[in-house]
């Protein structure tokens, strides 16, 4: 009986925070359209999220870009359509790799800062000290977090799939002697508007479950050091599986 | 007791995490004077506290301020109240990312009360009051504990607030800097004169600046006198508890 006891209980706990993470989500959008609307806040969280993760997302996706090239040049070549290869490598940029390793980056960097910064406010009592000044800590904390990387993730995504394009060009091209025309004219051919809109569909939703998750973790960090420690790694984790796991049901519905 | 009540605590119960912590409070706070809550380390005293600023709410009982019973309410309602509240914290909470004017600064902002030029004259007055008149440029983590108290009490004042909420405000001072900070407090008391519920166990330097002493024992309010009544208590737990700092301090 113990043991039923047991798992009924696990599975209680887990229904009762999907629930709160739910609540925290539509309280902190419902936010978004009350004033005051600190858009200095939201700058400085653009900044933060956006800007300062161009770095990364330029340098993960030239490497990728030129490794798609790479793999792509010795696939297609079996078949003799290394022609295609600027298609190849632009549709799987704009349709997954894009969005996907864009966020996964996101993630890594401004995510567990995020869950780290609500994390120490938490334990120092600073959001405690919000509230009892009547200020809603999450219209003043997360919501101008949450509008920031609905506005950065997709940005960043474009540049992500602008500069893996450049890569695999640069690989294609430059190294492995594809024809620079046929490079682009396979990519005009290939990739449509559907294509496009489908990753920026995915890269706002991404962006969503980034400071979603990450905030929240935060938010209810544990009272101490080593609690503060497990929500930075619990993000992490489960924002990033978050995305993998979204990823393939928004595209089996937009395929 | 004669003096009107501005806050009351009726049968106030709070479980947290499975062990319960307040047992039924009943507590009534006179306007306009300071009233220290002492009792014993883990007693529930900060989390009395978070009840009468409904960070906390009780699992039952009322918790009413001015009538209004806050364990009900909630938003708007709840922020309503809270406008007539300040808390100082026992790490003093100031936003780290901002400088200590900011931080001072930084409910009359938000609020939007005042105008930039008024802020700009009447923050550092408020500074200079608590004693960190050229300090309003450094950050937090540069300031000593008792500055951060200074400042964190600065904030606490520059709303005008009716009740202000001291949560230990003297651990971790030096004895010489809690004494600055009572002395403060007092000082501050007669100028502005907030109610103030200060959570303690300076014992006995709180009794001169206490006008109400209450002691939590056992998740209930033990007693309840006048300072200068309550050190002659003889209920053998308050005499426990006050008497060894007492002769700690003699000796």
């Amino acid at each position: 009986m113990n043991v039923i006891q047991g798992i009924g209980a696990r599975v209680v706990a887990q229904i009762e925070e999907m629930g709160a993470m739910l609540l925290f989500l539509l309280r902190s959008f419902g936010w978004l359209f009350q004033p005051p609307f600190r858009l200095f806040q939201i700058i400085k969280q653009m900044h933060f999220v956006g800007f300062k993760s161009t770095f990364v997302v330029v340098l993960t996706a030239l490497f990728t870009g030129m490794v798609l090239a790479l793999q792509g040049y010795y696939s297609l070549r079996k078949f003799g359509s290394e022609g295609l290869l600027g298609s190849a490598v632009a549709l799987s940029m704009i349709r997954e790799l894009g969005p996907v390793l864009a966020s996964l980056m996101v993630t890594a960097r401004a995510g567990s800062a995020m869950t780290a910064e609500i994390g120490i406010m938490r334990i120092t009592e600073q959001i405690d000290a919000l509230e009892t000044m009547a200020i809603n800590s999450l219209h003043y904390l997360i919501t101008p977090k949450m509008v920031a990387s609905l506005i950065s993730v997709p940005l960043l995504v474009a540049l992500f799939d602008v500069v893996g394009i450049g890569g695999g060009y640069l690989v294609g091209v430059n190294l492995l002697g594809v024809s620079g025309g046929s490079y682009w004219s396979s990519i005009e051919s290939a990739v449509e508007w559907r294509d496009v809109y489908g990753g920026i569909l995915k890269s706002i939703s991404f962006g969503i479950i980034i400071s979603w998750v990450c905030c929240y973790k935060g938010y209810f960090t544990k009272m101490s050091a080593e609690g503060l420690g497990k929500a930075t790694t619990e993000s992490v984790v489960l924002a990033s599986v978050l995305i993998l796991v979204w990823d393939y049901f928004l595209t089996s519905v937009l395929l | 007791m004669g003096t009107p009540i501005i806050i009351q605590l009726k049968g106030v119960e709070k479980t947290l995490g499975g062990q319960p912590v307040l047992r039924g409070v009943d507590l009534a706070i006179p306007k306009g004077a300071i009233t220290t809550i002492i009792g014993p380390s883990g007693e529930g005293k900060s989390v009395l506290l978070k009840h009468i600023i409904g960070l906390m709410r009780p699992d039952r009982g009322q918790v009413l301020i001015d009538g209004v019973n806050i364990a009900q309410i909630h938003g708007r309602e709840l922020n309503q109240i809270r406008k007539k509240f300040s808390m100082l914290f026992q790490s003093a909470a100031l936003f780290d990312s901002m400088d200590v004017f900011d931080n001072v600064a930084f409910p009359l902002r938000e609020k939007r009360l005042v105008s930039d030029s008024d802020i700009q004259r009447y923050v550092p007055e408020m500074l200079e009051r608590v004693g960190l008149g050229k300090m309003g440029h450094k950050f937090p983590a540069e300031l000593s504990g008792g500055m951060k108290k200074r400042a964190g009490l600065a904030r606490a004042l520059v709303m005008g607030p009716e009740i202000i909420l001291f949560d230990e405000p003297t651990t971790g001072l030096d004895p010489l800097m809690a004494h600055a900070i009572h002395d403060l407090i007092l000082a501050m008391h007669k100028t502005f004169g907030f109610t103030g519920i200060m959570v303690s166990h300076e014992i006995p330097r709180i009794f001169p600046i206490s006008d109400w002493v209450a002691m939590l024992k056992n998740g209930k309010i033990l007693a309840m006198e006048r300072s200068e009544e309550f050190q002659r208590l003889s209920d053998p737990l308050v005499r426990e508890f006050i008497s060894v700092p007492n002769a700690m301090a003699t000796t």
